[in-house]
Parts: C-alpha cells; sequence; structure tokens
C-alpha cells in the first residue's frame, strides 16, 4: 500500500447496549453485547488515551444509552486528561439535575438530545417509552449550563408530519445546534424499513418546511437535515469513507469502521483488550480492507466522484445486493440502482393521507441485552 | 449576513472551545464538528474570549499583519467572525 494511514479524527465510545428506550430504528445490531461482556473502566481509558496519541480530536459516548453506564463521569473525566473534546448521545434517561452537575464538573463540552416525537404520545411509539416530559425537563437544565446543546430528532415516514412542531419546539428551546435525522436503515430500522422510509411527497414537504425553518433560525440555532440517501442520486460518504476519519469501539472492545460492520460476512475485528488501537487503526484487516481504491469495482475506480463519496456504504451494498464489494447500489451509475428503485416504487405506492400510525404489534421493537 | 457591531465583544459559543496549546494543530473544537485554525484564523479565535471587541480585535490584527492592507484585514476579519457566528461558534456578546 505504501503511503501512511492518515489519523482518524472521532472515537465513537459505544460503551453499553443497555438502555431504557426500545426505538423501532435503533442502528445497534440485532445481536446486543450482554452487560457482563462490556469493558471495564480502566480499559475504556486507556482507549481514550490512545485515541488521543492516535490524533483524534473527538470522543463520542453512546451505545445503547450511554447513561446506563455508573462510570460515563470517570469516562468524561478521561477523554478530558486525554485531550478529548467529551460529547454525549443520549436519549436523557435515566438523569438527575446532580447527575448532570457531576458529568459538566468531569468536563463534558456537548450533549445531544434524542427526541422520537414532538409530543409525548408519538415518543412513545417509537421509543415504546414514556420520555418527553424528561427531555424537557433536562433540555432545560442543560441550557442552565454552559455546555453546547444539540437536540436530535429522529425522523421517519410515521412522524415526518410533526416536522412543523418539531421545528417550533427547537424555537422554544434553543439549541446551539439542531439535527432533523432521517433514520438510516441498518440494525433494527432496517427490519422497521417497510414503515420507516418516507414517501416522496412527505420528502419534498419536509424540504420546504426545513428551508423556512433554516431562515427563521439563522443566527440562532444551526440546522442539519440529513435526508435519506435512497432518494438522492449519489451515494452519502459514508462515515467519510472506510476508515478515514472514524473508529467505532463496541461495548466488548472490538473495533469496527462503523455501526453496521458486524453484519459484513467473513470480516473478524479487532479487539482493544487484545492489541493497541494505533495497531488497529493501522493494520488490522478490517480496517484495510476497504481502505484506498484497490478495492473498488471498475465504476467506481473511473468514476470523477470517488475521492467525494468512496463508492458509498460497503454495508448498504450488502445489505441490499449481497455484495459489501459492490457499489452501494443507491449510486444512480449502479446497474444494481434497480434495488432501491423497486423499493421506493412500493413505498409510494401507499395512499396519501394514510399516515396512521401502525398497531403496536407490527412494530419491531428493539429489545434489551440479557 | 450583516456585519458585527464593532463594539460588541465575540465569545466562543457554549461548546466551542480550543484544543490544548500543546497539541500540534490547533483546531477549533465544536458540536460534530472541527475547524483547523493557522495563522490568522487562530489569532482571531484566540481573541474572542468576551473581552476583545470587535475594534480591537481588527486594531491588533492589522498591527501584527503590517504589510497587509487595513481595509482587507478588517473586512476579511469581519466576515470571518460573521460566518463563525452563522455556525453558531460565536456568540456577539
Amino acid at each position: 500500500m505504501g503511503s501512511a494511514v492518515p489519523n482518524p479524527l472521532a472515537l465513537v465510545a459505544e460503551i453499553t447496549h443497555r438502555c431504557p428506550l426500545h426505538c423501532v430504528y435503533c442502528s445497534n445490531p440485532l445481536e446486543l453485547t450482554k452487560r457482563e461482556s462490556e469493558l471495564p473502566s480502566a480499559v475504556w481509558v486507556r482507549v481514550l488515551r490512545e485515541a488521543a496519541e492516535l490524533g483524534v480530536l473527538q470522543a463520542d459516548f453512546t451505545g445503547g444509552e450511554p447513561l446506563a453506564r455508573p462510570d460515563l463521569t470517570e469516562l468524561i473525566r478521561a477523554a478530558r486528561s486525554a485531550g478529548l473534546y467529551a460529547s454525549l448521545i443520549t436519549s436523557g434517561l435515566p438523569l438527575d439535575e446532580r447527575r448532570l452537575d457531576e458529568l459538566v464538573g468531569a468536563g463534558l463540552d456537548h450533549f445531544q438530545l434524542s427526541f422520537q416525537g414532538a409530543h409525548e404520545q408519538s415518543g412513545k411509539e417509537f421509543s415504546g417509552t414514556e420520555t418527553h416530559a424528561q427531555k424537557l425537563r433536562v433540555a432545560g437544565w442543560v441550557k442552565r449550563r454552559r455546555i453546547g446543546l444539540t437536540l436530535n430528532f429522529v425522523i421517519h415516514r410515521q412522524n415526518l408530519d410533526e416536522l412543523e412542531d418539531m421545528v417550533r419546539l427547537t424555537e422554544e428551546i434553543g439549541p446551539g445546534r439542531v439535527e432533523f435525522a432521517h433514520v438510516q436503515y441498518y440494525g433494527w430500522a432496517f427490519q422497521n424499513r417497510g414503515l420507516l422510509l418516507p414517501t416522496r411527497d412527505q420528502l419534498n414537504r419536509s424540504l420546504e418546511i426545513i428551508k423556512r425553518a433554516e431562515e427563521r433560525l439563522r443566527g440562532r440555532v444551526r440546522v442539519e437535515y440529513v435526508v435519506p440517501d435512497y432518494y438522492g442520486r449519489y451515494p452519502k460518504a459514508c462515515m467519510g469513507g472506510w476508515g478515514r476519519k472514524v473508529m467505532l469501539v463496541k461495548p466488548d472492545g472490538s473495533v469496527l469502521p462503523c455501526h453496521a460492520a458486524n453484519v459484513l460476512p467473513g470480516m473478524t475485528f479487532e479487539n482493544v483488550q487484545a492489541k493497541s488501537l494505533r495497531e488497529i487503526w493501522q493494520e488490522s484487516e478490517a480496517f484495510q480492507m476497504y481502505r484506498g481504491e484497490d478495492w473498488m469495482p471498475e465504476l467506481c475506480r473511473n468514476c470523477d466522484r470517488r475521492s467525494q463519496d468512496f463508492g458509498g456504504c460497503r454495508c448498504q451494498a450488502f445489505l441490499l445486493a449481497h455484495d459489501a464489494g459492490a457499489t452501494d447500489p443507491v449510486c444512480s451509475l449502479s446497474p444494481q440502482r434497480t434495488i432501491v428503485n423497486e423499493i421506493l416504487a412500493e413505498t409510494n405506492a401507499i395512499p396519501q393521507g394514510s399516515q396512521v400510525p401502525p398497531p403496536a404489534g407490527e412494530w419491531l421493537y428493539r429489545a434489551n441485552p440479557k | 449576513m450583516s456585519a458585527p457591531d464593532p463594539e460588541s465583544r465575540p465569545r466562543l459559543a457554549p461548546g466551542c472551545r480550543l484544543n490544548e496549546k500543546a497539541q500540534p494543530q490547533r483546531v477549533l473544537l465544536m458540536p460534530e464538528r472541527a475547524l483547523r485554525l493557522n495563522g490568522p484564523s487562530l489569532e482571531i479565535v484566540e481573541r474572542c474570549d468576551g473581552n476583545h471587541t470587535v475594534r480591537q480585535i481588527v486594531t491588533e490584527l492589522q498591527k501584527r499583519y503590517s504589510k497587509a492592507e487595513p481595509q482587507k484585514v478588517e473586512e476579511d476579519i469581519l466576515g470571518y467572525l460573521a460566518r463563525l457566528q452563522e455556525q453558531r461558534a460565536l456568540d456577539f456578546e
């Protein structure tokens, strides 16, 4: 290969799969890590230090629900001691003001709070848990402390009609940043995709609403809108490219280039308990597998966009076309784009106005690890 | 994008800060974003401490970059500050 591998920029610390919510769109794998397999605190502390030494700038603490780990404060402190920016990606449960103060005292930089809907009812429908009132309380507490606050509204066909209410809620709360993020179809969301993928009409209406929201919120709230790539012409630059910017460490210590890579057949992932982060990043088979251009199909290797989108998402190529080395079928240049077109045709055959949520029995609610 | 008030004091917004001085590349860290800072951009951001007025930042950098056209320095700084504010990295106090 020759040239040195550039350093990663972010470490996603998926510290547990335990979670009080049961979101139907969860991107965790269907096989969740058992509690007793979780890494001990001391190992996470070492991993954070190694990440900083490798050039990582930001640590994102996530899960499951990272608040489910009693040592979270210690881990945030360790991230800051190592020189990392510490972000918490959370549902806001379970949390009280005292614990929030501990996290802030330990150096937490940024609090990203998820919303499953604009109201208690929709929040409960999609997470299987009553959370809305608590989230509003938490947002208020965070605003009174001087740390970053992002609201992350997870969007899909069943709640997209609440978008204007979500914008209104954002204006009321006044975070520094808001992300309206369409569900990505991996893990539990892939199972529930038939109920989650929006119609073209919904998507077009949403683009108008977001445009108006951006104008209203300019200078007050940074607005980001992530749309489903099935409706795009070209694929997303997934994770900024395989093994280019991000490392994800799972609750059991295995290291992956993204949330979903465990679906790829024949891949072994190294574990931080056996190897250093540097060794894993630079040399492991999994990280090397789709780096550079040698692995690319001819279509991508000759394409001007290859340095922009890197041929799209490997996991999506596998999930849709059963070939992890293929061009992402979302790409309009892919011979397998027909797979995506068929899914869209099915979705858009749904009659207008039938947005009544399905009965609870049709959703596959995320389980908890045993 | 309106020009910043020269008497206002820019301060990095909550969740936005510089990385440590000891690190080889200085960066402005923000939620899900990192901006590399070199030379003038670093000197501007370092002065966004809630104490320096916009006017003071312009004056100080015009002195440091005395070979550059003062008008251009001012325009560049005002433009940069306005962009940072729009990205919510800065508040003008």
